[in-house]
């Protein structure tokens, strides 16, 4: 086994997979691919030591990996609940209801937006368009999948499913 | 003319568009696309060994225009890819799949349910312009799509589309998926090469261009997932089909994402040059038959249009430029008689406060000066005066940038600002009062 500067081992083959996508010498171009891997393996959200290692395996300055990782949106640098629920409020959504569905799960979790639930169960993200206009209003759960033309009911049955999968999971 | 390009796998009937239909009809598959036709196209050029310039000329003749926002022509833009000289390294095509410009998500529908299609286009394009690797970028947070278009390459690789010695011939194309970690930014042509390089992804200056000096400083041409999903079957149907599909200047048809306050938002593939009229009937009309105040035509970041010069507006570039805005990416934000444009002004540019890359003083600066005036003004704490202030910070920061996200927050303001004054006057008249967000 290779070194892999204290990255997981299948962060590391990611980050490798990646780098056969990119002509030689460019293994940098790999390095969204290794961020997006370690912040999942890493439960949601990226830590100094975790950029530091990404950088040493690629072999770049940390502070390059940095300087990419805090310009993007998706990059979380503090712990976030097992569900992240990006809410769009752009205007399309606005228009078609995305106040009630923020006011409605603002006042059913008790946090309010960029918070996180105390039981570490959900985080709330104000986030711009998701690029699904036309099903507004919608929210993206944890970066992957959407739930579109929500309604306050519908909010809730996505809720009490959320729940019930980490109550059987754990 | 409705779905017949980008659209040519799904339901004609939009009405039947749902995801249980698309699941069932499996339209992103290899199977799917080639029972509609695909990649007959690429199998021909491959069998005669097609002279590019040929399928540049095509292209040309078809009057195909960039789908990204600018409408640059897509043959001429082709056309700028220098000849390879031995010795100069690769040359790339890229497809911008960033898709993060406000209204609009009709690339998110040809990456999830046409994969092939895109495919079959960048493969295209790669040989026409001489490009022996080719990456689709799309935005982070497209992960069913990402996943589609992974499945996808696989696909097309096994059947010997993509990959080494294509279909047994001596031509050898290389094509990636890869995706950014959610920045509007990113769609902009040279940020999007800097993102891909992994570097963080500020707008390049221009010139030098890309064309010239593009992703890793070699030469690149960059269009837009739509742009290039429509490439196959121009080539299938001929040149003049396209054409005549639109008006003289803007052929062909074109994804409209109709979203707001409709009964049927949805996105619609329609000749250029219909009547923004007919598009909103397709669309069902206003929901609650309320009225039509206004239509932001094109994105986001191109001005809003008054309704009842709306309803005169024809949707092609030159029409939609008539009636003051552009018809940009063609996302069609509807908005009825109950809308605080204020509301909708003040949204928008918290949107690029929020986006804007921090590389250039004026659009970093300027873009929170707009947003917390217009805050002042939706919570009635401004002046009248702040009203000409909102519009000059606007104006002060258009032409002042590296890239033109400074028009994008300079031109919907002023737009706004041009046909809506009067809601921003009666917000300060009204005086101070908490708004709901
Ligand atoms: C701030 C900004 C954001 C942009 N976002 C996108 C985008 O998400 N998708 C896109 O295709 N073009 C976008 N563009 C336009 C691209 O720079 C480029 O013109 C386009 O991809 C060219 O493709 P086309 O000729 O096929 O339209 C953006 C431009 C700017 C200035
Ligand atoms: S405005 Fe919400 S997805 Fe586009």
């Amino acid at each position: 086994m290779s070194d892999t500067h204290g990255l997981s081992q299948s962060t590391a083959s990611v980050i490798d997979v990646w780098i056969k996508k990119f002509p030689e010498g460019k293994a940098r171009s790999a390095v969204l691919a290794g961020l997006k891997a370690a912040q999942d393996e890493n439960g949601g959200h990226l830590t100094n030591e975790i950029m530091e290692n990404i950088a040493a395996y690629i072999g770049l300055p940390a502070i390059e990996v940095f300087e990419v990782a805090s310009f993007y949106d998706m990059c979380e640098f503090k712990p976030i609940g097992r569900y992240k629920l990006s809410v769009c409020t752009n205007v399309s959504c606005m228009l078609c209801g995305s106040h009630a569905i923020v006011d409605h799960l603002e006042k059913r979790l008790g946090v309010k937006m960029g918070e996180t639930t105390q039981d570490g169960m959900f985080t709330l993200r104000d986030v711009e368009c998701l690029a699904a206009c036309i099903n507004a209003p919608m929210l993206q759960v944890n970066d992957r999948e959407l739930y579109e033309k929500l309604t306050p009911e519908s909010v809730d049955v996505l809720l009490d499913r959320l729940i019930a999968e980490a109550k059987s999971g754990e | 003319m409705l779905n017949e390009v980008c659209y040519r796998v799904m339901p004609k009937d939009i009405s039947s568009w749902d995801d249980e239909t698309l699941s069932k009809e499996k339209t992103w598959t290899l199977e799917a696309y080639r029972a509609v036709g695909g990649y007959q196209v690429w199998e021909k050029i491959i069998r005669e060994k097609t002279p590019p310039m040929d399928i540049i000329a095509q292209l040309k003749q078809s009057v195909l225009r960039g789908r990204g926002g600018a409408g640059f022509p897509t043959g001429l833009k082709w056309s700028f890819m220098p000849p390879q000289l031995p010795g100069k390294g690769e040359k790339y095509v890229l497809c911008n799949s960033d898709e993060s410009e406000p209204g609009t998500c009709k690339d998110r529908f040809i990456l999830s349910n046409n994969p092939h299609q895109l495919l079959e286009g960048m493969l295209i394009a790669c040989y026409a312009m001489g490009a022996k690797v080719g990456y689709n970028l799309m935005r982070g947070e497209f992960w069913l799509p990402f996943n589609r278009c992974e499945e996808a390459l696989r696909e097309a690789t096994e059947a010997g589309y993509v990959g080494a010695n294509i279909l047994g011939s001596d031509v050898s194309i290389a094509l990636h998926n890869a995706a950014t970690l959610g920045a509007y930014i990113c769609g902009e042509e040279t940020a999007l090469m800097n993102a891909l390089e992994g570097k963080r992804p500020n707008p390049r200056f221009k010139p030098p261009f890309p064309a010239n000096f593009g992703l890793w400083g070699q030469p690149t041409t960059i269009n837009n997932t739509e742009t290039i999903a429509s490439v196959p079957v121009i080539l299938q149907r001929g040149a003049d089909w396209f054409a005549g599909a639109g008006t003289e200047k803007s052929g062909g048809t074109k994804i409209f994402c109709v979203s707001g306050h409709v009964n049927k938002p949805g996105n619609y593939e329609i000749a250029l040059g219909t009547p923004f009229s007919e598009l909103l009937e397709m669309a069902g009309g206003m929901r609650n038959g309320a009225k039509l105040k206004a239509v932001i035509p094109g994105g986001s970041s191109m001005p809003v249009i008054p309704g009842d010069v709306m309803m005169k507006t024809n949707l092609d570039y030159e029409g939609v430029m008539q009636s003051g805005s552009m018809l940009g990416s063609g996302g069609m934000i509807i908005m009825d008689e109950s809308t605080c444009m204020v509301a909708v002004a003040r949204r928008l540019s918290r949107f690029y406060m929020h986006e804007s890359c921090g590389q250039c003083t004026p659009c970093r600066e300027g873009s929170g000066w707009v947003y917390r005036l217009m805050c002042a003004i939706e919570e009635g704490r401004a002046e009248m005066s702040d009203i000409d202030r909102l519009r000059r910070v606007a104006k002060q920061i258009e032409g002042r940038t590296i890239c033109v996200f400074g028009e994008a927050i300079a031109w919907p303001v002023e737009g706004f600002l041009k046909h809506f004054r009067h809601e921003f006057e009666a917000c300060i008249k009204q005086g101070p009062r908490t708004v709901k967000r």
